[in-house]
């Protein structure tokens, strides 16, 4: 019987849920010392002077460190020339939370008294806290190497007048996609122990393979004794790929100080140095006919960089221009970028990284030119689909070949759960009704690039390459072991990559352990991002496990004296197709192919284990449609989400329970966004939401209960046919919850209402309208 | 240059029935008496305004984030973490399997501190309602899964056995 598709309980639960789990912070080995900072409380400020002496003076206080004492260091790896971002700051901090000092102490909280007693002496400079400050003439300058604030400028890639001067209607928005703080409740957490036989670090971090590479070169050390471990991960959410300057930091201390140096940031300290995510604003006309059919669609992507631009976040609105025409034909697309910094935390990958802007933009677009037409929301959707058998489909962009889906055929299947026509006729009623909220009704159809990628994509963000390492191991008592590149944060890898391997194998599943996370251990591998790690990690543990299955089969015919080609696996047992009497058990065969002497002729001992590095051949590309219901009390603004329907389409499903799980995170932050989240600075760029207090990720009674949907077209790029799930729903919900604000609040002229629809801005245009 | 004061003083606490006495400077907060003392590392600390909750036990079986006590207040109670509530031979609580049952989690962080807090509710309120079930999980912050799973973790519980027993 097949696993795949099936509801398998996670093996990783057992650990998780007793307190057994083992994260970076839970680690002590003998004579660990603390790291804590001292963070920039200035947006951008000359350092006049930093007086360390207090601190050292405190007993337990290991060591002190300012710019001068990282001087010979390179600067923070995924800096820009010129524009790097050192370690600790030296002249200058650009930041409020870049590092001014590091201290060192035997205990925790002698590490944070000797941070307090540093006294840091900061002249202010003019400083720029948003893209509209950073852009104004003569604005201060944060880079000189710059000659203003504008990283990269990507004009439009081609002039769309005619088409706009022709069509019978145009429409102009503008957007802002709010800055997110990605906020894992594990915030960044390293531990460094460099000794004689070399580095060891171990860190809350999605790509163990591309810190360790990373690392080396950095210190101008061998991989072979550099080795980086990341453990049980407590969410990355995209943000835990970045080199936090944190994790080098602790590795140059252990090794001045020959001793194990731990860090935790706090939370505080995670809001303001841990990379954002989205702060992009977007500039869109579009043309289009009186049946709300699409012409043309002009966008202009204007991206925060924060203080320092990191090569990843450079990347984004790559991403968000391959993506602007989201599921839709559209004739002529033209998109310009431009990349600029402002003197905020930096800005790089947070699930879904340039995706959900773009699924935002248009689908913000398709309900405007329903708006404007009168043609129904639903009516311009399917006017402007790419028809299902419209695939292979070459967009605007050269990155983006869409494989397959089915864009109409979700829309009606979530129709099929959210009755349109009753909402439509409660929400007029309501209207009639002024003591009763309003209803709102929103739709996305959305649409990513995930599945990283086909060769050349992830080189491009400066990992060593973009195919997933897989190697399978068969023991001998015809156990397995897996090893995966794909190291995982919580997407419950070990189950999936389990499944996939009992199929091909005929090994028990409880008898495949799948192992990840260890330099030391795994096969040079990538990394888990990008929704990638079953369409292209998870299509590796496939194909391993079938070269394995194959040599297994030869031995067991040598065995039982047949062919090959007639042996099949039941079980745990080889037997001959029609012969069940005839059989080896699979812990023979595994027993066996160590034995030179059990072995058919020709055939090595040990070669139940095979080691692959899947490449695929495209992107995949996920897709679904989403509807959401509000209700917006009239009084307060207050929004709550009545009903969430989720129809997603990520191809193959390997295990249903973990699918559902990645959709309801995706969406719940998503939602998060489009209600509650923003990262935002004072006009001095100060930040005004830097602890869980003042900045809203939502708990239980803010978010809804889900009702979901599948439809199922097959990613070509792997046998598997799965697409990734991880980034869906950050993709899908924020237009959906947006469309359905503005939905709510249409009949009062309100086009647009940017994210995040708190109540007060909503209580403004209620009260405004009366 | 005046230098910290470090005087200890004596804490001795029932975790998960079993005394545990150590020397700790006053100003020790319960969660890493608990992780650094006692060597006991699923309760975790994800924020340091008591928002997140991932530091929840039970203080003489009422839920608290052990970020907000300092160790001396705990002197003398008794305190029960995510080790103290399964039969510690790999048997799950029944809260402890109703998380496993229904995908109540993913990353795992903030699971030790919503199993406390699950427990607290169901030992308070054995049927407790969606909308309760919700409430009662305020203080707990999950980043993965987007709570329904955890509400149907609770629910699970609550008809396979309810809060379960501890020391």
């Amino acid at each position: 019987m097949s696993l795949i598709g099936a509801k398998v309980l996670r093996k990783e639960d057992p650990n998780l849920i007793t307190g057994q789990g083992q994260y970076v912070d839970d680690l002590q080995p003998a004579g660990c010392a603390f790291m804590a900072m001292v963070r920039s409380t200035e947006p951008h400020a000359r350092i006049v002077a930093i007086d360390t002496s207090a601190a050292k003076a405190i007993d337990g206080v290991l060591a002190v460190w300012t710019h001068a004492d990282i001087a010979a260091l390179p600067a923070r790896p995924s800096s820009l020339p010129g524009m790097d971002m050192p370690l600790i700051t030296g002249d200058v901090a650009r930041f409020v939370g870049d590092i001014v000092a590091v201290v060192v102490a035997a205990d925790r909280y002698t590490a944070a008294d000797a941070a307090e007693a540093i006294i840091v002496d900061y002249e202010s400079l003019p400083a720029v806290a948003s893209l509209s400050q950073a852009l104004a003439p003569d604005a201060p300058m944060i880079h000189p190497v710059l000659q203003g604030n504008t990283v990269f400028f990507q004009d439009y890639t081609e002039d769309l007048s005619a088409e706009f001067a022709a069509a019978p209607r145009t429409a102009s928005l503008s957007l802002v996609n709010n800055r997110c703080a990605p906020a894992p409740i594990e915030p960044n957490v390293v531990l460094a122990d460099w000794g004689p036989a070399g580095l060891t670090v171990w860190a809350a971090f999605q790509a163990p393979h591309h810190l360790r590479n990373t690392i080396a070169a950095f210190f101008g050390i061998s991989q072979d004794t550099t080795r980086v471990i990341a453990p049980d991960v407590g969410g990355g959410f995209g943000a835990k790929i970045n080199f936090a300057s944190e994790i080098f930091l602790a590795a140059a201390l252990s090794r001045a100080l020959g001793r194990p140096v731990k860090y935790t940031q706090t939370r505080s300290e995670c809001m303001v140095a841990m990379f954002h995510g989205r702060a992009q604003e977007h500039k869109v006309d579009v043309a289009f006919d009186d049946s709300g059919k699409i012409l043309a669609l002009k966008v202009q992507v204007t991206q925060d960089q924060g203080a320092y631009p990191d090569a990843t976040g450079m990347g984004l609105p790559v991403l968000t221009t391959a993506m602007s025409a989201g599921c839709y034909k559209i004739p002529k697309v033209a998109v310009s970028w431009r990349n600029v910094v402002t003197n905020t935390t930096p800005v790089a990958a947070y699930r879904g990284a340039g995706r959900p802007e773009a699924s935002y933009m248009i689908e913000r677009v398709i309900d405007l030119i329903a708006d404007e037409t009168g043609v129904d929301p639903i009516e311009v959707r399917k006017t402007n689909f790419i028809p299902a058998d419209g695939f292979p489909y070459q967009t605007h962009s050269p990155l983006a070949v869409y494989d397959s889906g089915n864009f109409a055929g979700a829309l009606d299947e979530l129709l099929r759960h959210a009755d349109y026509p009753a909402l439509k006729a409660e929400q007029a009623a309501r209207l009639a009704d002024p003591r009763a909220k309003l209803l709102g009704i929103g739709f996305a159809s959305w649409l990513e690039i995930a599945g990283f990628g086909p060769p050349g994509s992830l080189e491009a963000f400066g990992h060593l390459a973009s195919w997933e390492s897989a190697q399978v191991r068969v023991q001998p008592d015809g156990s397995a072991i897996i090893y995966t590149g794909a190291s995982p944060h919580g997407q419950g890898t070990v189950t999936t990559f389990a499944q996939i391997a009992a199929d091909q194998l005929g090994i028990d599943f409880d008898r495949i352990s799948v192992r990840h996370g260890d330099t030391a251990v795994i096969p040079q591998g990538i990394g888990t991002m990008g929704s990638r790690a079953v369409a292209v990690g998870g299509e590796g543990v496939k194909t391993a496990s079938t070269r394995v299955f194959e040599r297994a089969k030869k031995i067991a015919a040598h065995l039982l004296e047949a062919t090959e080609d007639d042996i099949v696996v039941e079980n745990e047992e080889f037997h001959v197709r029609g012969t069940p009497s005839k059989s080896v058990p699979w812990s023979q065969v595994a027993w066996k192919s160590f034995q030179p002497l059990e072995l058919p002729a020709g055939m090595e001992p040990g070669s139940l284990d095979a080691t692959v590095f899947q490449q695929v051949p495209n992107f995949s590309f996920p897709s679904g449609a989403y509807c959401c219901v509000v209700e917006i009390d009239r009084e307060t603004g207050d929004v709550d989400i009545r009903n969430m329907y989720l129809v997603d389409d990520c191809g193959t499903v390997i295990n249903p329970m973990l699918v559902e799980g990645q959709v309801h995170g995706g969406v719940a932050q998503g939602i998060a966004q489009a209600l509650y989240e923003h990262m935002q600075y004072d006009e001095s760029g100060v930040p005004r939401t830097a602890t869980l207090m003042d900045y809203l990720v939502p708990a239980a009674p803010d978010l809804p209960g889900y009702v979901s949907g599948r439809t199922v077209t097959l990613n070509p790029s792997n046998t598997l046919g799965a697409k990734g799930v991880g980034e869906s729903g950050s993709v899908g919900a924020p237009p959906a919850v947006i469309n359905a604000v503005v939905d709510a609040l249409s009949h009062l002229g309100v086009k647009h209402i940017d994210m995040p629809a708190t109540p007060q801005k909503i209580w403004s245009i209620l009260r405004g309208s009366k | 240059m005046s230098t910290i004061e470090t005087h200890t003083t004596r804490v001795t606490v029932t975790v998960n029935g079993r005394e545990v006495s150590e020397e700790v400077e006053p100003r020790t907060l319960l969660v890493h008496f608990l992780r650094e003392q006692a060597r006991l590392t699923g309760t975790h600390v994800g924020c340091d305004t008591s928002n997140c909750g991932a530091c929840t036990v039970l203080i003489d079986d009422e839920a608290a984030k052990s970020c907000t006590v300092l160790a001396v207040q705990a002197n003398g109670h008794k305190v029960t973490t995510v080790e103290g509530v399964g039969n510690g031979s790999g048997g799950f609580s029944p809260v402890q399997e109703g998380f496993r049952q229904e995908h109540g989690l993913q990353c795992g962080y903030c699971t030790p501190g919503m199993i406390m807090a699950c427990t607290a509710l169901l030992a308070e309120d054995p049927q407790p309602d969606e909308h309760q079930i919700r409430e009662a999980l305020e203080g707990n912050l999950c980043r993965c899964t987007g709570y329904e799973t955890i509400v149907r973790a609770v629910q699970w519980a609550a008809t396979n056995g309810g809060a379960g027993e501890w020391a």
